[in-house]
């Protein structure tokens, strides 16, 4: 059934890069997102050349590189907050659902209702924790009390929060730990239901416990959602991911099943960044 | 040992300079409170003047420059606010922008008088407004819009990236982001600013002296076409066209204490909802 699904997209079959994962239990993937030699420009200064490679349904995919690497103005891509700069344009397309999100039809607002997104720092707004959930959902036009409770509720209980702070759904949000803020911004990520979820060094700023509080959640996550993470640290891509994208200056270097780039990897480049020669 | 005298000294003649400002303040505020306070009495505050203003109240005056502020406010807050969020929010860096930012910067600068000659040019001949309350409020939010525009501006400024950035990612667009997540923090600063433009609008003469102002008026104005009293411009007359200048000595301070506490008030709301919003919002 699976790989029938993979068949039936031979638009995307016939463009697959070598490079791209053709791994061991590749059969059993769907593909949620398709990027096609995606070029991206900050004005004149090109800073992605000719990306392409496939996210899989409901695993999670790691982008590692050094700094300035690209991987996080990828990631922007796949929601398209990078709209939000002033002078940035792209080549290329990136389907998701086989759907051209740059397309002229799509609609930002249902883009980014399917495409969620946490941020390096946390960035909790200044309203109660309870507001800080139900944002979203309100913005998508629920109004009914009840309903937002049950949504605050299920978000905060996916984010593994619900516990510590049930009592207190009330008081500012900014109250909480940094670890806990970033969790509420998972959670509040997670109310708008959407199907993937864009982590931008989720747990760059946490400290030691909270970042495998943060790692556990994202393998529960998993279940239900296709996760893409940038991450600065080798360590966490190898614990949280199944498929791992090595980038650097605007390049991808190499994509594979994690395991694979962590043991054997195919390009020089980057057997030398994830031995820390470089970067 | 030198050094440490060298230190003495700067540091005295800083805090002497401090100092002065205070005695500069304290010495208006008290000369105007010690004359004034015996001209103070609900006759002042809530009757018409007499005699060409040498005896009875000022109340048309309070009530006058009530009328303008307010108007004002109604006037130049809307404008200023929209405007500052259409730059900080919606325009892009453009030569245009560029060019808009220097005249609000400008606008700024033009002395109160030239804001006076403008406004009777535009609304009161031009226009056909005639001297009326309605003239005199379109020059005094004209004056103030700078002055609400810029501090506007840095209040929307200092409202943090992300928010907006996670306000986008979670699918709201740009009107939700700015009505949801960037005016509720930055409404106190917008309002700091703005109050104290309207405190100065409050207290200017100039700019209604050809535009608003009747030295005397025999009723409340009925209309924003009517003419008004106001304090500051009673006070002018009082102090330099009256020709019983020196017996009026008191009225003119009971008045100046009048305007002075009324614009004092209108600082100290300033104050107040900032401090309340700030409760409201911490980031």
């Amino acid at each position: 059934m699976s790989s029938d699904t993979l068949n039936n997209e031979p638009a995307i079959k016939t463009h697959i890069n070598s490079d791209a994962g053709c791994g061991q239990d590749n059969t059993t993937n769907n593909t949620k997102i398709s990027v096609r030699d995606l070029n991206f420009f900050y004005g004149t200064r090109q800073v992605l050349f000719d990306i392409s490679l496939n996210i899989y349904d409901k695993k999670v995919t790691a982008f590692i590189g050094p700094s300035g690497c690209g991987k996080s103005t990828f990631l922007r891509t796949l929601n398209r907050m990078n709209d939000i700069i002033e002078g940035t344009r792209h080549n290329g397309e990136i389907l998701i659902d086989s759907k051209d999100i740059y397309g002229e039809k799509v609609n930002l607002v249902q883009l980014r209702k399917k495409v969620g997104m946490v941020f390096q720092r946390s960035n909790p707004f200044p309203k109660s924790i309870f507001e800080n959930v139900a944002y979203g959902p309100r913005i998508h036009g629920i109004k009914n009390k009840g309903e937002l409770e049950n949504i605050v509720e299920k978000s905060l209980k996916n984010a593994g929060l619900w516990a510590e702070v049930k009592d207190r759904l009330t008081s500012n949000a900014l109250a909480l730990s940094g670890g806990q803020q970033q969790r509420l911004c998972i959670a509040r990520a997670l109310a708008i239901d959407p199907e993937i979820l864009l982590m931008d060094e989720p747990a760059s700023a946490l400290d030691p416990k909270s970042t495998t509080r943060v790692e556990d959640l994202i393998s529960e996550l998993k279940e239900n959602y296709t996760i893409v993470i940038v991450t600065h640290s080798m360590q966490q891509a190898a614990r949280v991911s199944d498929y791992t994208a090595f980038f650097y200056e605007g390049d991808l270097v190499e994509f594979d099943v994690t395991k694979k780039i962590f043991t054997m990897p195919a390009k020089k480049q980057t057997e030398d960044y994830i031995t820390g020669r470089f970067g | 040992m030198k050094i440490k005298v060298q230190d003495l000294i700067i540091f005295g003649l800083i805090r002497l300079a401090t100092y002065f400002v205070v005695f500069i303040i304290a010495y208006i505020l008290l000369d105007i409170i010690v004359n004034g306070i015996g001209a103070i009495n609900w006759e002042f505050l809530t009757t018409f003047p007499r005699k060409g203003g040498s005896e009875g109240g000022i109340f048309p005056a309070i009530v006058g420059t009530l009328y303008l502020v307010l108007l004002t406010i109604a006037i130049a807050l809307p404008l200023g606010m929209a405007s500052a969020i259409y730059l900080n929010e919606y325009a892009k860096q453009t030569r245009f922008t560029h060019i808009v930012r220097l005249a609000i910067i400008t606008l700024a600068g033009v002395p109160s008088i030239v804001f006076g000659l403008f406004g009777l040019g535009i609304f009161v001949i031009f226009l056909k407004f005639g001297t009326s309350i309605l003239s005199g409020s379109l020059t005094l939010a004209c004056m103030i819009l700078p002055t609400i525009i810029v501090s506007s501006e840095e209040a929307l400024k200092s409202v943090p990236m992300q928010f907006r950035e996670a306000s986008y990612a979670l699918g709201a667009t740009k009107w939700q982001t700015i009505r949801k997540n960037v005016l509720p923090y930055a409404i106190p600063g917008m309002l700091t600013g703005s109050i104290l433009g309207i405190g100065r609008a409050a207290g200017e003469t100039a700019p209604i002296l050809f535009t608003a102002a009747a030295f005397f008026f025999p009723r409340l104005p009925g209309s924003v076409f009517d003419q008004v009293m106001a304090l500051p411009y009673h006070l002018y007359v009082l102090a330099t066209q009256h020709p019983g200048m020196d017996e009026v000595r008191p009225i003119q301070y009971g008045t100046a204490l009048v305007l002075i506490s009324l614009v004092l008030g209108i600082n100290i709301i300033a104050i107040f909802l900032r401090s309340y919003f700030i409760r409201k919002y911490k980031w």
